[in-house]
């Protein structure tokens, strides 16, 4: 048993950790924010400077050749800097696809781009009426020529409008919400045919909804197998919840802390609110939910590494306990904060609010909860981490 | 013991429901949701309540009640929010109305409550400083008397809608010996007087209905001054009891209850509507079920009020369970909404969006996490019922 990380590792944690308190502070996220783009190109290139684009991608393509321990490390650091920089959409889930799924050429055409900074991604698999079914596309791609040509759209699609390139779920058979019969595309954001509009969450995201009109692309567009791609998006989601749950533990610490903090210094009836028995244990409430969130975080990325039997249940449970610690962390630091908490000046707001955007990635609490028991009591148990039911 | 309807009882609420037919227009309830137009609409609306004569009915009925029984107000109240009609501003009309009428002079009823019932003055509540939030009485912004007028200086901090009013009903410190309850004097100070700055505050749901207002040497004629100076501490206490009467908003919750039920019938993924999902009837219900005690309990404290008792740390109650309820519904809401939860406003028209009601839903439960802080924090209703009702 050996919960240290390694050399590598630590390493990776402090140079994130480094970078947010020369680099990133607050003000400096706010005016990110507020620039057209939402994220900065500046920084991103600092991010491949340092190596961090690198991170899971293969040596021979030019990465570190990390798992999802070394990713974890990072996303926690980025919880805590609040970071808003596409990373998890280009590296981890538009990179992981490319990971899972991707051909040597088409590894050797796109992953060195993301390493140097020079290609941004994006996942565009939500649709209006999907909510948490993966399996739900409705976006058609249908063979013409020797390549295939997509119909339809997708919305809330993080880092959409940034994105150079997108993987994009399409229908190629089967009905409404089959599994089989999805397949993924790589496909250039410019390509005619492709539109985007662009608009914001409350956690700072430049999100966009992508229509696609006859957009045709080559042969060599097809990520993985034709009608194979549930598969792929499952595997690479399992490991995005895994990453998103390791900033949202990122992001309960440093609401944690902040609180403390500020109880500490805030006076009322001439003491520190800190002095408050009734709040005291809140905070030691909420500090025990934030030992939970990482202890669930630990277990699920071992699990993940060892690709254990059991993982889905893993998952939902990390999910379900990541929704539960982090929703009583942030109700908690704003209500303690009073009426500062209220405010968009003060960064306790921000960290809320990215938490509450992760709860509703990837399936919320509600969701995940039906999952892990449809594996502990269903008959039909499900096998998709991040889908309602086989029922289709 | 009898909770039903008399034949009284029934014709009153027949002549609610034509009176809201007739009054409340589909054009008056577009502007009122339209934070531009709020201010107009809403004060439209009062003007119509008022020449109805029931924009205040819980007023005495020399100043302007209607002089209502328990049961007309539940009428009232019910029909009013099951509509989803924005209840009447309360600074004015409920909040500083009744200290007025209770311990202000003639001269000032005379000159004051006409204009309160009309809606022609604005008015704001000016308590809470940076340094005196749940502890009120630590309150600093001082008023020295000078000649026939007093001179104001200090800052006020969390007024709402101080950009829109007319007057200002302030607690100011007239003296500093003795216990910091005593030497606090109720002064109403006109918005336009010389030496007020209002500086806008975002809030968390990023609008602008907070402000802090600054007074520089501002002076106030000693006829604003309500009762006895040092004394104003007691008339505000008087005036907070009001203030919660109502609170618990148990109509209004009812209503966005069966609202999210609604909602969730139209949310199908995956062949399944959100609203068959045991987890989310489960959540339903508890709210119901809280409610429908609620409702009783707040008929109960308002029974014993009608009486002749006062509304004390019953209301408290009230307001706690009230807030967590409103809370808890505006939580489902946005769970409802999945990922859409996190929309911003934009320009952009809710079907290029995909979805109606995730902004909304973001705005009400970000504001809606105040309901526990403003008025009295929830902790701090929780210490007067120990303290009140328990003895401790
Ligand atoms: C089944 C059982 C087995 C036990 N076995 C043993 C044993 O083998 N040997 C032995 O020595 N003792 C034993 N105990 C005794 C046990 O350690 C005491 O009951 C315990 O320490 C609490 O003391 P008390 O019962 O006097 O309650 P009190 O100390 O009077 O506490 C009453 C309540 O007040 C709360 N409280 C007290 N102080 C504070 C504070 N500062 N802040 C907030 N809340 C507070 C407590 O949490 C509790 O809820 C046992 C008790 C039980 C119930
Ligand atoms: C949206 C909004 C609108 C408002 N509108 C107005 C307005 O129009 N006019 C106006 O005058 N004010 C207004 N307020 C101010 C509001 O009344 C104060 O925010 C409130 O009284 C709390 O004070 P504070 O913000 O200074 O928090 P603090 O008093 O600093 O409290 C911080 C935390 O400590 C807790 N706490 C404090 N004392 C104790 C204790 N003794 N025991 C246990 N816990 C304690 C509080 O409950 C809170 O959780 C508004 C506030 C908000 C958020």
């Amino acid at each position: 048993m050996n919960f240290d990380f390694s050399e590598e590792q630590t390493m990776l944690r402090d140079s994130v950790a480094r970078f947010v308190q020369d680099d990133y502070d607050f003000d400096k996220r706010r005016s990110i924010v507020a620039s057209e783009a939402g994220m900065s190109r500046e920084v991103w290139q600092t991010f491949a400077e340092l190596g961090w684009l690198s991170v899971p991608f293969a040596e021979e393509h030019g990465g570190f050749g990390g798992g999802p321990v070394d990713l974890m490390v990072m996303m926690e650091e980025f919880g805590k800097g609040l970071i808003v920089e596409p990373y998890f959409a280009t590296v981890v889930m538009f990179g992981g696809l490319l990971n899972a799924a991707g051909s040597e050429s088409q590894k050797a055409q796109y992953i060195p781009g993301i390493i140097d900074g020079s290609r941004l991604g994006a996942f565009a698999y939500l649709e209006r009426q999907s909510r948490y079914e993966l399996a739900d596309v409705l976006t058609t791609a249908t063979a013409a020529g020797d390549g295939f040509v997509l119909n339809g759209e997708k919305v809330v699609v993080s880092n959409g409008v940034n994105a150079d390139t997108l993987i994009v779920a399409a229908r190629t058979s089967g009905e409404q919400c089959d599994r089989s019969g999805i397949s993924l595309f790589i496909v250039d954001a410019a390509a005619p045919g492709v539109e985007r509009v662009s608009y914001r969450l409350m956690d700072g995201q430049n999100v966009a909804n992508i229509t696609f009109n006859d957009v045709s692309v080559g042969a060599d567009a097809l990520l993985g197998e034709l009608n194979g791609g549930f598969a792929v998006m499952d595997r690479v989601v399992q490991e995005g919840i895994v990453a998103l749950c390791a900033e949202a533990v990122g992001l309960m610490g440093q609401l944690n802390s902040k609180t403390l903090e500020y109880t500490k210094t805030r006076e009322q009836f001439g003491v520190v609110i800190s002095s408050f028995q009734a709040l005291q244990h809140r905070m030691v409430d909420t500090f025990m939910s934030y030992e939970q969130a990482k202890s669930m975080l630990y277990r699920a990325v071992c699990a993940l590494e060892n690709n254990d039997a059991d993982l889905r249940r893993e998952l939902h449970a990390l999910k379900v306990m990541t929704h539960k610690c982090g929703k009583h962390i942030f109700e908690e630091a704003i209500q303690l904060h009073g009426g500062m908490g209220l405010t968009d000046e003060l960064d306790i707001a921000h960290y809320a609010k990215r938490l509450m955007m992760i709860n509703a990635t990837f399936g919320d609490r509600d969701h995940h909860q039906t999952q892990f028991n449809a594996l502990s009591y269903g008959s039909q148990a499900s096998d998709s981490v991040a889908s309602m039911s086989d029922a289709a | 013991m009898d909770t039903s309807f008399s034949a009284e009882d029934i014709a009153f609420r027949d002549e609610v429901r034509a009176f809201f037919d007739e009054a409340y227009t589909d054009d008056l309830r577009d502007r009122m949701g339209d934070s531009k137009q709020y201010r107009e609409a809403i004060v439209e609306w009062q003007k119509k309540l008022n020449a109805k004569g029931w924009v205040a009915p819980n007023w005495p009925v020399e100043f302007g009640g209607a002089g209502w029984t328990p049961t007309q107000n539940f009428i009232y109240e019910s029909e009013r929010s099951s509509r989803g009609i924005r209840d009447v501003v309360p600074f004015g009309l409920k909040m500083v109305a009744p200290v007025i009428y209770t311990f202000g002079n003639e001269e000032q009823k005379a000159r004051f409550l006409p204009r309160i019932l009309n809606s022609d003055d604005w008015w704001c509540q000016g308590y809470s400083e940076p340094g005196a939030g749940s502890d009120l009485a630590a309150l600093k912004t001082k008023a020295e008397l000078d000649g026939d007028h007093y001179v104001v200086n200090g800052a006020k901090i969390w007024t709402t809608y101080a950009q829109h009013a007319d007057w200002i009903f302030c607690l100011v410190r007239t003296s500093s010996e003795g216990k910091k309850q005593h030497g606090i004097s109720f002064l109403l100070i006109d918005m336009k007087s010389e030496g007020i700055k209002v500086n806008p505050i975002e809030s968390i749901d990023n609008h602008h209905s907070l402000n802090e207002v600054e007074f520089n040497n501002v002076r106030v004629p000693v006829e604003n001054l309500i009762g006895e100076q040092d004394k104003g501490w007691t008339y505000a206490k008087a005036l907070l009891a009001h203030e919660r009467t109502g609170i618990a908003g148990v109509a209004d919750s009812k209503r966005a209850l069966r609202e999210v039920r609604r909602l969730a019938e139209a949310q199908v993924s995956g062949g399944k509507a959100l609203i068959d999902d045991p987890l989310f009837q489960k959540r339903v219900s508890d709210i119901e079920i809280e409610l429908m005690a609620l409702e009783f309990t707040d008929l109960r404290v308002l029974a014993s009020v009608a009486a002749g008792g006062a509304p004390g740390a019953e209301s408290s109650l009230l307001k706690i369970k009230g807030t967590e309820i409103q809370q808890q519904v505006q939580e489902l809401r946005m769970d409802v909404a999945a990922h859409y939860q996190g929309v911003l406003p934009t320009e952009l028209d809710n079907n290029v969006i995909g979805h109606e009601f995730g902004s909304a839903a973001r705005q009400s439960y970000m504001y809606g996490r105040a309901a526990t802080v403003y008025g009295g924090s929830n902790e701090i209703q929780k210490n007067i019922i120990a303290k009140a009702v328990l003895g401790l």
